[in-house]
């Protein structure tokens, strides 16, 4: 198909409605209210289910519902509507059952604003509710990867029977790029053999996140922990530029990524040695990856973690990479997104700390670089 | 070769509009292209802008401090922008609604009466194609062609009766800035 100049916002609905979305519940929010609107349209057109809750409490257990029925379901919200969901993410991991949720995230915390953010990293990837789990989180940075993820996400919640979630900030939302969308998918046929389709001729199904006994609840959390370790070891995703002989490896994703992909390839083009680590997948979080960079030959100098918010993924960063490489944090807040003059600024600091060595200092006692 | 693009007015002057336009035709030119908008609370109101970048290669940042080009309908616009355009840059200004003369020496100004020129040819709410216009003359990232193609392909359906005025104005703006610059 020919390229075409989407929203993010709606390519994320249009992705998800040809990856096979059969049924949407959500509630109108700023800045991923076009993803609403388009789905309000676009699923009526094609007598799939959208419904309009009266809050995102109530999607949330709607989606929740849908999803023990085996229909592909999504919901979209942005960061406080995201709060909201928390109690019914957490019944859907307590049950196994697959969904997809869209975060295109605004500035916080409270109301916030309504301007791009990724303030919701720590929640999304570590704490999407009470109990023991993590979704896939998938973070795009460009309409065409929002698109593909977005997909992707679809696969995913099915072969894992988890919760996917597609992480943008409000920029990717609201700013337009030429992408192509993928051909749409049929929808199943069948339901999957654990959904609640009614017990005709069958032995019925249950699904339950309500374990009274101690040791049926402690099997259950044994099993999720294995699932989970399984996606860890296999849905890895990120991308690198530049590393070959970088001392200086930026680390961001999303919107970040993009700006600091600008500074990078406009301090290369000075020759300044520093490349650009960009996680696809947050959670699972890359960590083999960048520990195995932090200790290449030659060897990486420092680390900048570029994010739009108080240094959420930095921790991340800093675990995986120790303290023997400094790790120094840019991050803008409030719904600002960095431009990209003060990341190479950043870059340019952080050259010279090196050079004076104080960052080693630094590092050696045990210090981490804000 | 990357070209930065902030259009800027009221909200209702056609800056997001003008900024879209200039992306289809950008996009169908093989370019690579971003488009972004301000969104929220200053649409209603007060003043609306976009960024746009042209680029051979894919599009990094989608935002900018010092735009290559700055298109301003109004003064609040002029205020916030002319100070930013990058040395060598061009600021276009809207002299029907701005006063003002820039006292920068390091940028190309346009001065062009986009609302008197659009009014012309039908609606003064065509101005904002009339800016496009005369940036065109001035940065021919595009060609006019390019961009009466994109008009013609992506006026709103509720616009479609104006695609002739607004082929019209594009033509009158870039020709207003080709003395200086051709």
């Amino acid at each position: 198909m020919a390229k075409e100049l989407l929203k993010g916002n709606i390519a994320f609905a249009e992705a998800a409605i040809r990856a096979g979305c059969e049924t949407y519940f959500g509630y109108p929010i700023t800045p991923q209210t076009e993803l609403l609107e388009h789905m309000s349209k676009r699923m009526l057109e094609l007598g799939r289910v959208f419904l309009q809750a009266e809050s995102e409490v109530a999607a949330v257990n709607m989606v929740y519902g849908a999803a023990c029925a085996g229909a592909k379901v999504m919901t979209s919200s942005s960061s406080p509507g995201i709060s909201l969901m928390q109690e019914g993410f957490s019944y859907m991991a307590g049950s196994n059952v697959p969904a997809v949720v869209i975060d295109v995230m605004r500035g916080g915390p409270g109301l916030g604003n309504i301007q791009p953010s990724q303030g919701d990293y720590n929640q999304v990837t570590k704490s999407a509710g009470h109990g023991d789990f993590h979704p896939i989180v998938l973070a795009p940075s460009t309409v065409q990867e929002a698109i593909d993820l977005t997909t992707l996400a679809f696969d995913l919640a099915d072969k894992y029977r988890t919760l996917v979630f597609v992480v943008a900030d409000g920029a990717i939302g609201q700013m337009m790029e030429p992408a192509e969308l993928p051909e749409m998918r049929p929808l199943p046929e069948k339901r999957p053999p654990w959904a609640l389709t009614g017990a005709k001729g069958r032995k019925h199904n249950t699904i339950s996140s309500l374990y009274l006994n101690a040791d049926a609840l402690e099997k259950f959390n044994l099993d999720l922990q294995a699932k989970l370790a399984l996606i860890k070891n296999s849905e890895v995703r990120y991308e690198t530029a530049y590393l070959d002989d970088a001392e200086i490896v930026v680390v961001g994703f999303g919107t970040a990524a993009r700006v600091a992909q600008t500074a990078v390839k406009r301090l290369r083009d000075e020759g300044l040695p520093v490349g650009l680590f960009r996680p696809i997948s947050l959670w699972p979080f890359p960590e083999k990856q960048l520990a195995a960079l932090a200790k290449r030959t030659p060897a990486i100098r420092a680390f900048l973690v570029v994010e739009m918010n108080a240094g959420q993924m930095l921790h991340d960063v800093r675990e995986v990479v120790g303290t023997q490489i400094p790790v120094r944090f840019k991050g803008r807040m409030g719904g600002i997104v960095p431009l990209p003059e003060e990341v190479e600024e950043e870059i340019r600091l952080t050259f010279e700390a090196l050079d004076s060595s104080s960052l080693h200092k630094e590092a050696s006692n045990g210090r981490v670089a804000r | 070769m990357e070209t930065s693009i902030v259009i800027s007015g009221f909200g209702g002057q056609g800056a997001l509009f003008a900024g879209q336009l200039l992306t289809y035709a950008g996009m169908d030119a093989g370019k690579h292209v971003t488009w972004i908008p301000s969104y929220g609370p200053e649409m209603r109101g007060g003043t609306a802008h976009c960024v746009v970048i042209i680029s051979d290669e894919p599009v990094g940042s989608p935002v900018v401090a010092y735009p290559d080009v700055a298109i301003v309908f109004n003064l609040p616009s002029f205020h916030k922008y002319e100070p930013l355009v990058k040395p060598g840059g061009l600021l276009v200004v809207n002299s029907s609604l701005v006063d003002q003369r820039s006292s920068r020496t390091d940028i190309d100004t346009i001065y062009i009466p986009a609302n008197e020129m659009a009014e012309e040819w039908g609606t003064s709410k065509m101005l904002n194609i009339v800016m496009v216009g005369a940036m065109l003359s001035a940065r021919p990232v595009l060609s006019l062609e390019a961009v009466e193609e994109a008009l013609k392909a992506h006026l709103p359906a509720n616009k479609k009766h104006l695609v002739e005025g607004n082929l019209q104005v594009i033509r009158q703006g870039f020709q207003f800035a080709a003395p200086a610059f051709h």
